[in-house]
């Protein structure tokens, strides 16, 4: 071993505490780096696989029903791959021991096959209903997860209006229902909206479709284009009361996932790439502040006659052995993290399996720029020695020319001691470190506001959705439009304080050649319950005519206020007006339309009708209700606000908690690594005239004091313009994640910014008191026989 | 941390008197004080049985080879240091076996340093580096009043960096006498001056030691300042290798080297 070799591990060994900050300070970095990336991928690819293995539909249509011997005409369309008709109905779930009445789709297995050959399930447990048998299901898996069910369990359903028996005998994964949520609903409720398969003969004779359809998936032909194929099949299913197709793109479930995975390509490529740069820097100016403090050493080395490759090559090891402490930690708590997070969309995101993928360029990528940085950091700092004539450079840096600064002047000399002028002048006359410190501090604190930020936002979302949008407890929906005195019998049921009634009715909204298929809901004029409300969340009063857009589908559409939309509705006699874009709503969560009831009614052509109610409760256990609704001839399903909430909250919280941690950890290891460093190193330059200070007479306390307010300064500076930093950051997130389904908000709650000062200060202080230790046993005498 | 919390810091506690410890009159008293230190297996001695008494007011001058225990020895009186064994006592103080924390009050309030290497702070000004140690003394002169006794009243806004080796060192007085202190331990004071520049720093010194009744103790390799004091003492291979009086003290500007 090389004598330099032997400095090297002595270094490495002297510097420990600087050199597990740094090397924690970079395996954040990589680890973020490496784990977002991986869970981006992960999704991604399990995505397309599972598409490709289930082969995943291109096309969705329903109808009313039309005869099978209609398919030997749509096959012949051009541009269409295969077909699959189904039997699809919305039903009512009974499970035992519910008091509630659950929403469910039961959707029938192909009559010929064993297993549908678009879309196929993957059977999870147990096996396929047996031909013909109407008393077996197969349910989906997150209805039966969510509410433990096994195969062999009983559940009743309403199938046409008749309580009908079944048993479970197996548990199944549709691409369809990878995200299982009913179409209007503004979160899922995998315990209270479940899928159920039947064998196709059974369904059939439920609902009295034997030789019909009314539903079809479609495959394309290679290269055939789905607008055309869609139009062709709207053409040919019209008459039968099609339902307008859809693609892929507008599929619910699709659609929730492509968001999600959206959501964290954009995660992935930014909020990682800032983390990675943030420790990329800290990494330069910390090892280049280290190398410059070994600045004699360096002249000495040079003046005994190593040459400048040798010393540069030393440092170059000293950086790399530290860049390697950290990032071989990094990939691997970026590995574990990633399958964590990987692992935690289980749960909202229904694959066979969710195999985890990485990028096996990132990691290699994230040690490399944290190599760069380093590196560049020692270079520039080994180069501004050696540059220096070795006499030179062995004596400490010519003196600070310090001057008395406005601030000594404005405070003058009785109020300044001069201890507190050596703290300010301490500042003052090492600017551009200064500035680096503070800038280091000041890293730390957006990361913590945006890992809090998704928690803030989310809550303000609920917030705003369920407390002044949607602000009913309890919605009760009816298999079909009924008289609006439908809502008033509720009103008089136990616990009801206020019920309201609205239609909704599936729309396809069209301008020009874009169109957007979605529900229009009519709402009473004096609506309290349900409210759409403009950007300073006021309720926005409803026109007597014409209809109210949420801003994100006006844009979709490209209208503005007051420009025609043709609306096609897709129910009853499916009539087709042209009305007035007469406003637009704020809303955050999906792309909605808004009526006046009554002049929805009109447009239907029907009488005063409803399709759900909308109800205020006295908030008291209510299963009296719950089971009096149970009981109602033409009650689909019954939503209850708070048990929605609460399950999401639930499957959320383990996510938002993960990334909240990661992200908490990560600015607490920033705002440790810069300021613990930077300690050091002014107490390496200092400890002179601090140990100076003790022979005068000054105890430890006081002595400390003259350090750590210096320090304290740079943090209390730092975490103002970090709060600024951070508010930026939000709001470049947001544009980043906008999505169709979603305008999240960039929202800080004062808590998020009290918080994120909060961690980043007592982590800067506790890193500054873990150099008081240093300051305690600093060597009077050794400090006297040398000037530094 | 401002001039007027100070008192409201907390002060670390006295170092303990013994009753009839320290010889009547005597500031300093030194009874077979021995430093040893250790380095890895080896022990290096740097005082070995160092009897001594040094007078209320006397001006002591140290003189000896390099490594013969001069700075230890005056780092153990100024409560830098402690002994390994032996008692050291400021009046009836024991300084040997006291705390850090009792030292450093003992420091505070009862010694000024000067030191060959300064010892100034660079951001604080002449004015300041005095005002640093008056700011947390009893009875202080005024910093302004101490830089006039040294020479150095138009130098009062001027950093360390803007004066000469002397002039620095000249502060590093000013530093020393201006909480009016009882004893002045004074280490190679003017090891890195010139003979001119050196004798304008003995000359404050000197008065000091008169003006002010501190005792003085000064090391130096210059054996021409020995002129200067009462008594010499000679260490050799960390023992008292003898003491001499001088019958007749000169004045610093009539020595020369
Ligand atoms: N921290 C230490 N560790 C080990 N040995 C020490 C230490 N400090 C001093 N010594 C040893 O103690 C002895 C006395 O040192 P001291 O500094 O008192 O000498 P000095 O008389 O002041 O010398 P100089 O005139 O060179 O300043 C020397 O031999 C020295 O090597
Ligand atoms: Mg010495």
């Amino acid at each position: 071993m090389s004598a330099l070799d032997r400095k090297l591990a002595r270094d490495l060994l002297r510097l420990r505490g600087q050199v597990v900050t740094i090397a924690a300070v970079i395996a954040c970095g990589i680890a973020i780096f490496v784990s977002s990336l991986a869970t981006f991928a992960s999704l991604q690819q399990n995505q397309a696989a599972y598409y490709r293995a289930a082969r995943f539909a291109d096309v969705f249509v329903s109808l009313k029903r039309a005869p099978d011997a209609l398919l030997e005409r749509l096959r012949a369309l051009p541009g269409i791959g295969q077909i699959e008709p189904r039997i699809v109905r919305d039903i009512t779930i009974d499970l035992p021991g519910q008091a509630l009445p659950l929403a469910g789709r039961l959707i029938s297995l192909p009559a010929d096959a064993a297993a549908p050959r678009l879309d196929r399930l993957y059977l999870r447990r147990g096996r396929l209903p047996a031909p013909r048998a109407a008393g077996e299901v197969l349910v989906n898996e997150a209805f039966a997860a969510a509410n433990h069910l096994r195969p062999g369990d009983q559940l009743a359903a309403i199938l046409n209006g008749k309580l009908q028996a079944m048993r479970i005998v197996g548990v199944a994964l549709s691409p369809e229902y990878v995200f299982a949520t009913r179409a209007g609903d503004a979160i899922p409720d995998d315990k209270r909206f479940g899928v159920l398969w039947m064998d196709h003969d059974a369904a059939a004779a439920a609902f009295d479709m034997t030789g019909a359809f009314n539903d079809l998936v479609v495959s394309l032909a290679p290269g055939a284009r789905a607008a055309e194929v869609m139009r062709g099949l709207d053409r040919l299913l019209t008459p039968y009361g099609g339902l307008v197709a859809y693609a892929r793109r507008d599929q619910p479930s699709n659609r929730f996932l492509s968001d999600e995975i959206a959501q964290q390509r954009t995660m992935a490529t930014t909020i990682p790439v800032v983390f990675l740069a943030v420790s990329a820097f800290l990494l330069h100016v910390v090892l280049g502040r280290l190398v410059a403090s070994q600045r004699e050493q360096i002249a000495s080395l040079k003046a005994i006659g190593y040459a400048t490759v040798p010393i540069a090559w030393h440092y170059l090891k000293l950086a790399g052995a530290v860049i390697l402490a950290g990032a071989l930690p990094g990939i691997a708590l970026g590995l574990g993290l990633g399958w964590l997070l990987t692992r935690s969309y289980t749960s909202f995101f229904r694959f066979p399996l969710l195999a985890f993928h990485v990028q096996l360029w990132a990691p290699p990528l994230a040690v490399g720029v944290a190599l760069l940085a380093g590196m560049t950091g020692v270079l520039s700092a080994v180069r501004a020695v050696v540059r220096l004539a070795p006499a030179e450079a062995m004596r400490p840096p010519a003196p600070q020319q310090y001057r008395a600064g406005w601030l000594d002047r404005a405070l003058g000399r009785r109020l300044l001691s001069a201890r507190w002028r050596i703290t300010l002048r301490g500042i003052t006359g090492r600017k551009l470190r200064a500035v680096l410190t503070v800038l280091g501090v000041a890293l730390a604190v957006p990361v913590i506001m945006v890992s809090r930020f998704w928690n803030d936002a989310l809550d303000y979302m609920m917030d705003v959705q369920f407390a002044a949008m949607d602000r009913g407890d309890v919605t009760v929906t009816f298999t079909g439009p009924v008289a609006a005195s439908a809502g008033r019998e509720i009103a008089r049921l136990p616990g009801v304080l206020l019920t309201e009634g609205f239609r909704a009715v599936p729309v396809r909204l069209v301008v020009a050649h874009r169109s957007y298929r979605t529900a229009i809901l009519g709402l009473p004029a004096d609506a309290a319950l349900r409210r759409p409300l403009d950007r300073h969340l006021r309720p926005i009063a409803l026109p007597a005519a014409g209809v109210l857009l949420s801003q994100r589908l006006a844009e979709r559409l490209h209208v503005r206020p007051g420009a025609l939309i043709r609306l096609e509705l897709l129910e009853g006699e499916r009539p087709q007006r042209s009305v007035t874009v007469a406003g637009l709503a704020d809303d955050m969560i999906g792309l909605n339309a808004y009526m006046r009831l009554d002049a929805l009614n009109r447009l239907m052509r029907e009488g005063d009708t409803i399709s759900a109610v909308d109800l205020r409760t006295d908030g008291r256990p209510a299963d009296a209700l719950y089971r009096a609704l149970k009981g109602m001839p033409k009650v689909e399903s019954v939503t209850v606000k708070a048990l929605a909430l609460q399950l999401f909250r639930a499957t959320t919280v383990f996510l938002v908690l993960v990334m909240a941690g990661i992200f908490t950890l990560f600015s607490t290891v920033i705002a440790i690594g810069v300021v613990y460093n930077n300690a050091r190193i002014a107490l390496q330059e200092r400890g002179w005239e601090l140990a100076t200070l003790r022979v005068l007479g000054f105890t430890r306390a006081e002595v400390a004091g003259v350090l750590l307010a210096e320090i304290a300064l740079e943090i209390v500076a730092g975490i103002p313009l970090g709060l600024w930093l951070g508010v930026w950051l939000v709001r470049g997130m947001v544009v980043l994640n906008e999505t169709e389904m979603f305008s999240i908000p960039a929202i800080i709650e004062t808590r998020s910014y009290v918080l994120a000062a909060a961690i980043v200060f007592v982590a800067g202080l506790a890193s500054a008191l873990l150099v008081r230790r240093r300051i305690d046993g600093l060597d009077l005498i050794g400090v006297l026989k040398t000037r530094e | 941390m401002d001039a007027s919390a100070t008192a409201a810091e907390p002060i670390p506690p006295e170092v303990p008197r013994e009753a009839g410890a320290g010889a009547a009159g005597a500031v300093f008293v030194a009874r077979g004080l021995t430093k040893t230190y250790r380095v890895g297996e080896l022990e290096v001695p740097a005082l070995r049985q160092v009897d001594l008494e040094i007078g209320a007011g006397e001006f002591i001058v140290i003189l000896g080879p390099s490594g013969s225990g001069k700075s230890t020895l005056l780092n153990i009186l100024g409560g830098l240091d402690t002994p390994s064994s032996g008692e050291a006592l400021f009046r009836d103080h024991v300084l040997s076996g006291a705390t850090e924390a009792e030292l450093t009050r003992y420091r505070r309030e009862h010694v000024g340093f000067v030191f060959q290497a300064y010892n100034l702070i660079p951001s604080l000004t002449a004015r300041e580096n005095v005002a640093l140690v008056t700011e947390i003394a009893a009875d202080p002169m005024r910093p302004e009043e101490a830089l006039a006794r040294v020479g150095l009243a138009d130098r009062m806004d001027h950093f360390p960096a803007q004066l000469s080796g002397g002039e620095q060192q000249r502060v590093a007085i000013a530093r020393a006498i201006a909480k009016r202190p009882d004893v002045l331990l004074c280490d190679e004071p003017t090891g890195a001056l010139d003979c001119k520049t050196g004798i304008t720093v003995l000359r404050a010194i000197l008065d000091s030691n008169r003006q002010l009744g501190a005792t003085a103790i000064i090391i130096t390799h210059n054996a021409a300042i020995a002129a200067m004091a009462d008594r010499v003492l000679y260490l050799a291979d960390g023992l008292v290798a003898r003491i001499e009086r001088n019958a007749q003290r000169r004045e610093p500007e009539e020595i020369a080297w």
